[in-house]
C-alpha cells in the first residue's frame, strides 16, 4: 500500500474514534459541560491531562529544539515538567476543593472582586488565544504535509472535528477523545524513537541509548561532540551563554505551566481532592514518557542529518545532490529544507552558517521540525510508521486546541455571562450559552489560524509570561494568605502583566508590530541578560511583592473571605461542592 | 466544621512542611544540579553525558514525578490523621 493511501486511512481511523467517542460522550449539564459531571478516574485525568498539555510544539517542534540547542534545550525539558510539581501542591487540590468551573471565578470569589475576575478572565483568553492560534497552524502544517492538501483546508476540517466533540460534549466530550488522543501521540512518538536509537547505539530504551555509546564505540555524546564540531558547530554538551538567563527561563516556563488556565481546569473533573494529588502525578508520568524521550530524539535525529549529509565524515567527500534520499526531496516541497549548490561542485557541504568558517555552507534552511517529522523517513521506517506519526501530530494539536477552546469557551459562558452580565440565567440557557461560546471560539481560532497575527508565534513569551506573571501568583497568594486582599491581588496582578509586557514588547514591538521595537532584541541590550521569554519569572516576583505590600497597607479582606481560605485548605467535603 | 479548630491548624502546619521540603528537592536536582551547580559536576559521568545535563534532560523528570507521588502518598496519611479526609 503506498505511503498517502496508508496514512489517509490511520488518520481516518483515528477521526472515526473521536467521532465514536464524540457521540457517546455527550454533555447533558452545565456540570458536565464545564467540569465533566466531576465523575473522571484520576489516572484517566492525568492520560487526558497529558495530552490537553502536550501541544503540536512538544509533539513536532521540542525535539528538534534540542536538538539545535544541546544541553540549553533543557529548559524547556525541566520547564515543562517542573511546573507540574508546583501545580499537584500548590494550586491543584485547593482548587478542586473550592468546587467551581473557572480559573476566573476562584479569582473573583477570593478577591470579592468582579474587577479582579475581569482581569482574569483578560488573561486567561490572552494566554488561550495566543495558544490556540499555534494549534491551528500545527494541525493545517500536518495536514497539508502528510495529507498533500493546502494548509487552509487542513485548518477547515480540524476545526469540523472539534466542532463535533467539543460542542456536543463539552469538557466530557473532551476528556474522552484526549485519553483516545494520548495514547496515538505517544505511539507515534515512541516508535520512531525506539527504531533509530536501535540503529544508532543498538539499545531499544532511548532513555538509554542517549547515555549509552554509538554502535561506533565511542558515547553517543562523544560521537555527536565530534560530527558537529567538524563542520564549525559548539559542542552538544557546551556550556550556556547565561546560567541566569536559563535560570529565569526554566522558572518562568514551570510557573507559567501551573498557571496555565487550560491545563488548571482539567483537575477540576475528577472527584476528590485526594484525586487530584493522584492525578497531577498520573499526568506528568504520561507526559515524562514524551519528554524523557524527546532529548534522546533530538540528539540521534541531530547524528542521523549530519551523517547523511556527510556519508564520510567532513574530511570525506560531502552528499552527493543528485543523489540525496527520497525524504530530502519530499521535504524539499514543503519548504522546510533548502540548498543551494554555491561552489557547483554538486556535493551539498554543510557547515555552521553563524560559526568559524570550516567552509561554505551549502544547506540555506533546515527547520527544527523537521527532526520528528522526516525522523521515520530518515530512519527508512516502514509507510505505517510515517502514517502514525501523521495521526500522532494531528491528535498533539487537536487535543490542546480543544482544551484551550473549553477554557475560552466556559470563561465566556461563565465568567462573563453568568458572573457579570445575567446571574439569574437558567442552567438550560447557560449550557446553550456554552455552547454557543464554542461555536464562537472555535471560530475566532479558526479565524486568527487562517490569518495569522504578529503575536502568534509568541506562545512561549506571552502566553507563558503572562501566565508567570498574573495567573499563579494571584492563585498561590489566594489560597496561601489569608490576609492578601482585594486592592492587593488586582494591583499584584496589573503591574505583574505590566512589567512583563512591557519588557517583552520593548525588544519585540509593541503589540508585536515589527519595526516598533525599541531596542534590538540581542543579549547585549537584555536587562542584565535576561531574554524576554525568561521574564515572566521577574514580572512573577513583582506581582508578590507589590500585592504583599498593598494588602499590608489596607484593611485585611472580611471574615467569610477567611473562611472561605480555611474550607479550601481542608479536603473534607470536596464531594459536596459536586453539585452546583 | 474541623475548619475552626486547631486540627485544620496543625495540619496546614504539617502540610506546609511537607510542601517545603518538596519544593527544596524539586529545586535542588533542577535548578542547582542542572543549571548552576553543572560546571562544578563536571566530572561525574552517567554514562556518556556529564551528571549536570543529565539531571537537566532526563533525571530531575523522573525525581518530579516520584516527588509528587511521595506528595500524595503522605497527604492522604496526613488527612488521616488529622481526620480531615474526604468520605
Amino acid at each position: 500500500m503506498d505511503l498517502r493511501t496508508m496514512t489517509y486511512l490511520v488518520v481516518g481511523a483515528s477521526f472515526a474514534l473521536y467521532f465514536g467517542i464524540a457521540i457517546w460522550a455527550r454533555a447533558g449539564s452545565t456540570g458536565e459541560f464545564y467540569a465533566a459531571g466531576r465523575g473522571v478516574h484520576p489516572v484517566a485525568n492525568g492520560m487526558a491531562t497529558a495530552a490537553d498539555w502536550m501541544s503540536a510544539a512538544s509533539f513536532i517542534s521540542m525535539a528538534g529544539l534540542i536538538a539545535f540547542q544541546g544541553y540549553e534545550g533543557a529548559k524547556f525539558l525541566m520547564g515543562w515538567t517542573g511546573g507540574y510539581v508546583l501545580l499537584a501542591m500548590l494550586l491543584a487540590p485547593y482548587l478542586r476543593k473550592f468546587g467551581k468551573f473557572t480559573v476566573p471565578e476562584f479569582i473573583g470569589d477570593r478577591f470579592y472582586s468582579n474587577t479582579a475576575r475581569f482581569v482574569g478572565v483578560l488573561c486567561l483568553i490572552t494566554i488561550s488565544i495566543t495558544y490556540v492560534i499555534g494549534q491551528m497552524r500545527g494541525v493545517g502544517v500536518a495536514f497539508s504535509r502528510f495529507l498533500e492538501v493546502p494548509v487552509d483546508v487542513g485548518i477547515y476540517a480540524g476545526m469540523a472535528i472539534v466542532f463535533v466533540y467539543a460542542v456536543l460534549g463539552g469538557m466530557k466530550g473532551i476528556t474522552y477523545t484526549q485519553i483516545a488522543q494520548y495514547i496515538v501521540l505517544i505511539l507515534a512518538y515512541t516508535i520512531p524513537a525506539i527504531f533509530i536509537s536501535m540503529n544508532l547505539t543498538g539499545n531499544p530504551i532511548p532513555q538509554l541509548g542517549l547515555i549509552g555509546n554509538h554502535v561506533s564505540g565511542v558515547p553517543l555524546i562523544q560521537k555527536l561532540n565530534e560530527t558537529i564540531q567538524a563542520i564549525g558547530f559548539g559542542a552538544y554538551d557546551g556550556p550556556v551563554r547565561s546560567q541566569l538567563d536559563m535560570f529565569l527561563y526554566t522558572m518562568s516556563l514551570m510557573i507559567g505551566t501551573a498557571g496555565l488556565p487550560h491545563v488548571i481546569i482539567r483537575f477540576f473533573t475528577v472527584p476528590k481532592v485526594a484525586d487530584a494529588r493522584w492525578s497531577a502525578g498520573w499526568a506528568l508520568v504520561f507526559i515524562a514518557i514524551l519528554y524523557t524521550t524527546a532529548p534522546a530524539v533530538g540528539a540521534m535525529a541531530r547524528l542521523n542529518l549530519t551523517q547523511t549529509l556527510w556519508p564520510n565524515g567532513a574530511q570525506g567527500e560531502a552528499m552527493s545532490i543528485e543523489q540525496r534520499p527520497q525524504w530530502f526531496k519530499n521535504w524539499e516541497t514543503t519548504g522546510l529544507l533548502k540548498y543551494e549548490d554555491k561552489n557547483k561542485d554538486g556535493k551539498l557541504e554543510y557547515y555552521n552558517p553563524k560559526g568559524a568558517k570550516a567552509g561554505e555552507n551549502e544547506l540555506t534552511k533546515i527547520d527544527n521540525d523537521i527532526m520528528v517529522l522526516a525522523n521515520p523517513e530518515i530512519a527508512a521506517l516502514p509507510n505505517w510508521v510515517i502514517a502514525l506519526v501523521a495521526a500522532g501530530g494531528l491528535a498533539a494539536a487537536l487535543s490542546t486546541a480543544a482544551g484551550l477552546l473549553l477554557a475560552i469557551s466556559s470563561s465566556i459562558s461563565h465568567d462573563l455571562i453568568k458572573g457579570m452580565i445575567n446571574p439569574n440565567i437558567s442552567e438550560r440557557a447557560e449550557l446553550n450559552a456554552a455552547r454557543l461560546s464554542m461555536v464562537f471560539a472555535i471560530g475566532v481560532a479558526a479565524y486568527l489560524g487562517l490569518n495569522p497575527p504578529g503575536f502568534a508565534a509568541q506562545v512561549v513569551a506571552l502566553a507563558f509570561g503572562l501566565a508567570a506573571s498574573s495567573i499563579f501568583p494571584v492563585l498561590m497568594m489566594g489560597i496561601f494568605s489569608k490576609r492578601i486582599n482585594s486592592h492587593g491581588a488586582i494591583l499584584g496582578m496589573v503591574t505583574g502583566i505590566l512589567t512583563t509586557l512591557v519588557y517583552i514588547f520593548w525588544f519585540k514591538g509593541w503589540f508585536f508590530f515589527p519595526g516598533t521595537e525599541m531596542a534590538k532584541n540581542v543579549p547585549e541590550n537584555w536587562f542584565l541578560g535576561i531574554s524576554p521569554e525568561a521574564f515572566g519569572a521577574i514580572g512573577a516576583l513583582i506581582n508578590f511583592t507589590v500585592a504583599y505590600v498593598v494588602s499590608m497597607v489596607t484593611a485585611p479582606p472580611p471574615q467569610h473571605i477567611q473562611d472561605l481560605v480555611e474550607s479550601v485548605r481542608i479536603p473534607r467535603g470536596a464531594g459536596a461542592a459536586t453539585g452546583h | 466544621m474541623a475548619t475552626q479548630n486547631g486540627n485544620g491548624a496543625a495540619y496546614w502546619a504539617a502540610n506546609l512542611r511537607l510542601v517545603a521540603f518538596c519544593l527544596v528537592i524539586w529545586f535542588v536536582v533542577s535548578f542547582l544540579m542542572g543549571i548552576l551547580l553543572r560546571p562544578m559536576l563536571k566530572g561525574i559521568m552517567v554514562g556518556g553525558m556529564d551528571l549536570g545535563m543529565w539531571m537537566a534532560q532526563q533525571g530531575s523528570i523522573y525525581v518530579f514525578v516520584v516527588l509528587i507521588f511521595f506528595y500524595a502518598v503522605r497527604m492522604n496519611q496526613l488527612d488521616r490523621k488529622f481526620d480531615v479526609h474526604e468520605d
